[in-house]
């Protein structure tokens, strides 16, 4: 079946106090952003009969600020306008990587970084670079704001622990301390570009003056419910020089920190293959 | 009530709210040109911009779009005076069956007249979201090289001889 418009009602609020005051009247609505999910789902008849709270003409929800501490992105911001930033740019590449490779043209036009974590799809590919940038989800509700840890915010496979009447306003992402040393991004899908990920990596790493591993910060995507920080591996290498000795023990440790399926877009078996070949090869520089 | 500026007139729309944008263009605005391929987002066909950026208009609900101004394949050159990239498609052959036409020129041409590269890698890039089943592509990205590189050679000589009537 398709989408029927005359069952949907829409509530569009010009501002966040507005839009708050719509939802403590009634928790039930459904937030819309750039709709390249929910749209997806109404066209295939679900989400009927739903009043809808378009997010759409907040426009303080739609800037990039730059903080002490770090950057505040709105939740409204696009793939797109993610990509242009030159902040964003220099400072947390493997976002802009991420966001480049989320569908096509039109998508990154439209879809939003809040959407993109609010839908909580496994495969969502700004999520590694998320993780391991250590990123903070600002949350607003009519009872007020809190910040949520990034991995806080997932409770399973298109499920997030955000209660009725909770929107997500903005994500900030702490300044890294020092550059790393190795940074790593890479989708693997069926093809380059508009394919959902079988599997999503990105990976940070810091070097001591002696080779060692000062800090290891590496996640996976489509490899769990959520995506998933390697904390095993991670602790494992804390110390240690990347001999092959030592990659080999990591990459068998990985097994450890996911739980990939088998689904229409892949097995198991080649997502764990793939996963250990992506950390293999950024351990190795 | 909506209002939209549609290929350069304005347009109200007083239906339901939640229609989607290709709904209104072909059943309330008689636009005909933006075709439905999949309703999923996958296929671009249904490609128009919102304030100069394409987006599919297939997954867009009406409301979202008021107050911005929208371009359709409408807005293009016609057969007796296509437009630089519709001139290159034309002479590539870049469209054979035509469905997923529309879309694929305006993605195109937004690439186009927002000065992309001609380099061809850029373009297929650019072109990830408008699937083609009859040219393999390798048409399409000829023809929008041609474009790209046809619109510098126009813009800096505005009296040559490349047709050029709604390129600006
Ligand atoms: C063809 C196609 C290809 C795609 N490819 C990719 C891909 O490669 N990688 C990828 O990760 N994703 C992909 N997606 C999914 C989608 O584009 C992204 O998840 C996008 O970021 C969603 O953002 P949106 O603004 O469109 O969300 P919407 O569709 O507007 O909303 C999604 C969900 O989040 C909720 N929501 C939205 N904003 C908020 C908010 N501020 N607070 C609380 N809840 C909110 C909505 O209620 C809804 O349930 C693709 C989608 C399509 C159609
Ligand atoms: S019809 Fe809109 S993308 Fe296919
Ligand atoms: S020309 Fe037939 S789908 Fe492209």
């Amino acid at each position: 079946m398709r989408g029927a418009p005359f069952s949907m009602n829409v509530l569009r609020p010009r501002n966040a106090p507005e839009a708050l005051r719509a939802f403590s009247k009634n928790p039930k609505l459904t937030p819309l952003a750039g709709g390249t999910d929910f749209m997806v789902a109404w066209n295939a008849g679900q989400l009927q009969n739903r009043v809808v709270l378009d997010l759409s003409r907040l426009k303080e929800w739609k800037k990039i600020q730059k903080t002490k501490e770090g950057i505040r992105i709105g939740s409204l911001v696009t793939h797109r306008r993610i990509q242009e930033h030159p902040v964003v740019r220099s400072m947390f590449p493997l976002l802009v990587r991420a966001c480049a490779e989320v569908g096509g043209w039109q998508i990154q036009n439209r879809g939003t970084l809040g959407g993109n974590i609010a839908n909580a799809s496994p495969a969502g590919d700004t999520f590694p670079p998320l993780s391991v940038y250590e990123g903070m989800v600002n949350v607003l509700s009519p009872r007020g704001r809190k910040r949520v840890p990034f991995h806080q915010v997932f409770a399973g496979v298109k499920k997030t622990t955000l209660q009725p009447g909770e929107l997500i306003e903005s994500i900030e992402i702490p300044y890294l301390k020092n550059r790393p040393h190795h940074q790593m991004f890479r989708k693997v899908g069926t093809r380059a570009a508009q394919a959902i990920s079988k599997t999503v990596a990105a990976g940070l790493l810091w070097l001591k003056k002696d080779k060692t591993v000062q800090e290891l910060r590496f996640a996976l995507g489509s490899m769990a419910p959520t995506a998933r920080r390697l904390k095993s591996v991670e602790s494992f290498c804390l110390g240690k020089r990347m001999t092959p000795e030592v990659v080999d023990r990591a990459c068998e440790l990985l097994v450890q920190d996911v739980s990939p399926i088998d689904d229409i877009r892949s097995t198991r078996e080649y997502r764990l293959r793939v996963s250990q070949n992506l950390l293999r090869s950024f351990l190795n520089g | 009530m909506i209002s939209i500026e549609v290929n350069g007139e304005k347009r109200t729309f007083k239906g339901f709210p939640f229609k989607r944008l290709i709904d209104v263009l072909r059943q309330d605005f008689g636009l005909m040109g933006t075709k439905e391929g999949c309703g999923e987002g996958e296929c671009g066909a249904c490609t128009v911009l919102v304030n100069g950026e394409p987006v599919n208009s297939c997954l867009i609900p009406v409301c979202q779009v008021e107050g911005t101004r929208i371009e359709t394949v409408e807005s293009l050159g016609r057969p007796a005076s296509p437009n630089v990239l519709q001139k290159a498609f034309l002479e590539k052959g870049g469209s054979q069956c035509g469905i997923c036409t529309p879309g694929m020129l305006m993605t195109a041409w937004a690439w186009v007249r927002g000065g992309g590269s001609d380099k061809p890698q850029a373009i297929r890039n650019v072109l990830a979201g408008n699937l083609c089943r009859c040219t393999g592509y390798q048409h399409i990205v000829n023809a929008v090289v041609q474009a790209v590189r046809d619109r510098k050679k126009i813009i800096r000589n505005p009296k040559s001889t490349i047709q050029n009537r709604k390129s600006k």
